[in-house]
């Protein structure tokens, strides 16, 4: 007591040693505070640099490997434009990564065709549907989905969902679009559940009575009362769960049958960006056009990131500069 | 909807001219209710006047807004909520098998504490209630439009926001939200209007003009408004519902009750001596 209440000139003198050592730690802690929060953007910054510094001497030219003295380049219309993929051919390497791209995104639409009904429906069944215990049970399941590691993941669509494609669909091998499509989509679920529940739950229960005190069922409450309200997240739900897709490498690598080639169906396998990268760096040349156009790969990965969290931002701002008009 | 026979067995709430069943409203007899254990109702009987601008007053907690929200059914969003005894609305009981739920809060509607229109345009909250209940898309759209200037015109909204009907209605003053919300219940044609304390979140300015426009809405519509302000109860009510505890005390005139309180707690209250 007689610390905190100075009623000394000794009680005095001991806060102003106190204040003092306060005085000296607080910079201290502000700017540790700091670096952590600078530390995110350094990091991404680093990673962007670094992948662009390795993937830059496949289009500006390489001289080391190059065969008769010739100055190796990366031809980017064939990178872009063609669907062969030959990085090791001693004849003529081809790197086309036209093929690739159809890889990731027809599994990762295909996924999210299956996942965001799914992970809406689910979201709504928790946050307005679900009550007492079977919600809480539901959520720390759908949480504990998200911590399964992708490889058990990759390991189910290997050992359960191929035998079982095959005998339904009577493709010889079950690893295919499909396959890795319905994985991934179990795989975004439970962050599009938990992003969008949480928009849904931030929605005002006033809006609900409102629908409700005119009449509205609950599925017309849920669907013109709370979709409106939480577009907004239920959008950001359904981002997150794309990035999840584009990102996702391991069980792709697994599911998909990991073989170079324009699908014509969803029961065609495919070969991802992601997974040419996992599957390929460790073996390829350091410093030679296979090991840079890989980095290369890379920088058109972060081209799709940033093209979906663009326009994320762009359509959020977008309804909020419409809502305050 | 009121198919069936007006009960006319006598009661002790029953007016003394009993063959003018029809100028009620709604009629409650033996109304209780819990939530979980704790009785919010207890044997509220109660008959509210068609046409009539009727007020539910009492201190917090006395179920002024527990019985409003009876007669629309909204109560039972809540799933612990247990209630015994008759609700007749427009001589039916809304607790019979056949009524349904969507109709009764048609011909019942409900403005709220806090104003709350969705977070569409203004155009579309005039509508929402049409696009629930009726075969919406066949109206054409010069309809349309005749019904949300009439709903805002009779609100006296309409010169402020015909520019601006797409625009968000939460972007609107508060005074003009709460307009907008009774707005919606028109196209609708409801026979009774609820109003839980629809001027607390109002300025003294928004609380002169939403009165004027509840005061405009009597005959056409029976309102029943729950207020905790004794001044607006007085300003804007033809009778008075004073409760406390679940039970009703007095019912009468609001004239009578401010001038000559029937019961000693009646008088307590609305002289501001307690609640």
């Amino acid at each position: 007591m007689s610390e905190s209440s100075p009623t000394t000139s000794q009680g005095f003198s001991l806060r102003r040693g106190i204040e003092k050592v306060i005085d000296f730690t607080e910079p201290a802690v502000v700017g540790l505070i700091h670096l952590c929060g600078w530390s995110a953007i350094i990091f991404v910054m680093a990673i962007f640099f670094f992948v662009f510094k390795e993937s830059l001497p496949a289009i500006t030219g390489l001289e080391e490997g190059a065969i008769q003295g010739e100055v190796e380049q990366l031809d980017l219309v064939e990178f872009t434009t063609s669907p062969k993929w030959i990085p090791e051919s001693a004849k003529k390497p081809t790197f086309g990564i036209l093929a690739l791209m159809v890889g990731t995104l027809s599994v990762t639409i295909l996924s999210m065709v299956i996942a965001v009904p799914l992970g809406l429906g689910a979201a709504v069944y928790v946050s307005e549907f679900a009550r007492g215990k079977p919600r809480e049970i539901l959520k720390v399941l759908i949480e504990l989905l998200a911590a399964i590691p992708s490889v058990v993941w990759g390991f189910i669509g290997l050992v359960v969902l191929n035998p079982m494609l095959v005998d339904m669909t009577g493709e010889p091998v079950g690893l295919n679009i499909l396959n890795a499509g319905i994985v991934l989509a179990l795989m975004s679920v439970p962050i599009i559940v938990s992003v969008s529940e949480d928009a849904l739950r931030a929605v005002p229960d006033s809006f609900r009575e409102a629908g409700i005190a005119l009449g509205a069922n609950r599925w017309e409450m849920v669907y013109k009362v709370l979709f409106p309200a939480a577009k907004n997240g239920l959008l950001a739900a359904v981002l997150l769960g794309i990035g999840r897709g584009i990102g996702e490498t391991m069980a792709v690598l697994m599911c998909t049958g990991h073989s170079v080639m324009m699908p014509t169906s969803i029961f065609d396998p495919v070969r991802t960006l992601t997974a040419t990268i996992a599957a390929e760096l460790g073996e390829a040349v350091r410093g030679d056009m296979h090991y840079h156009t890989l980095f290369l790969i890379g920088v058109v990965l972060f081209v799709f990131a940033f093209i979906i969290n663009l326009t994320a931002d762009l359509i959020v701002k977008g309804i909020k500069v419409q809502g305050n008009e | 909807m009121s198919t069936v026979v007006p009960k006319l067995v006598t009661r002790e709430f029953t007016s003394p001219d009993a063959s003018h069943v029809e100028d009620y409203s709604i009629r409650t007899n033996e109304l209780n209710l819990w939530y979980g254990d704790f009785q919010a109702l207890m044997n509220v009987s109660v008959n509210i006047k068609k046409g009539i601008i009727t007020g539910l007053i009492g201190p917090s907690g006395c179920g002024k807004t527990t019985l409003l929200r009876c007669f629309n059914r909204i109560n039972e969003r809540y799933g612990n909520v247990t209630t015994t005894g008759d609700i007749e609305i427009l001589d039916k009981n809304i607790y019979d098998a056949d009524v349904s739920v969507r109709q009764l809060r048609r011909s019942v509607g409900m403005v709220f504490q806090r104003p709350n229109p969705l977070p569409i345009s203004i155009y579309d909250n005039v509508l929402f209630g049409m696009g629930i209940h009726d075969a919406f898309k066949s109206l054409p759209k010069s309809e349309r439009n005749d019904i949300v200037e009439n709903a805002l015109r009779e609100v006296d909204l309409w010169s402020t926001v015909k520019d601006r009907l797409k625009s968000r209605a939460t972007t609107l003053t508060l005074e003009q939200q709460q307009k907008l919300c009774i707005a919606r219940l028109l196209p609708l044609k409801p026979d009774i209007i609820l109003m839980d304390e629809p001027c607390s979140a109002l300025d003294a300015e928004g609380i002169e003009k939403v009165e004027t426009l509840i005061e405009s809405l009597r005959d056409e519509y029976t309102v029943v408004i729950v207020t905790h302000n004794m001044a607006q109860a007085r300003r804007a009510t033809d009778e008075c519902i004073f409760m406390l505890l679940g039970e009703i005390i007095e019912h009468t005139k609001t004239s009578e009750m401010f001038l000559n309180p029937q019961h000693e707690k009646t008088e307590m209250y609305i002289q501001g001596r307690y609640g």
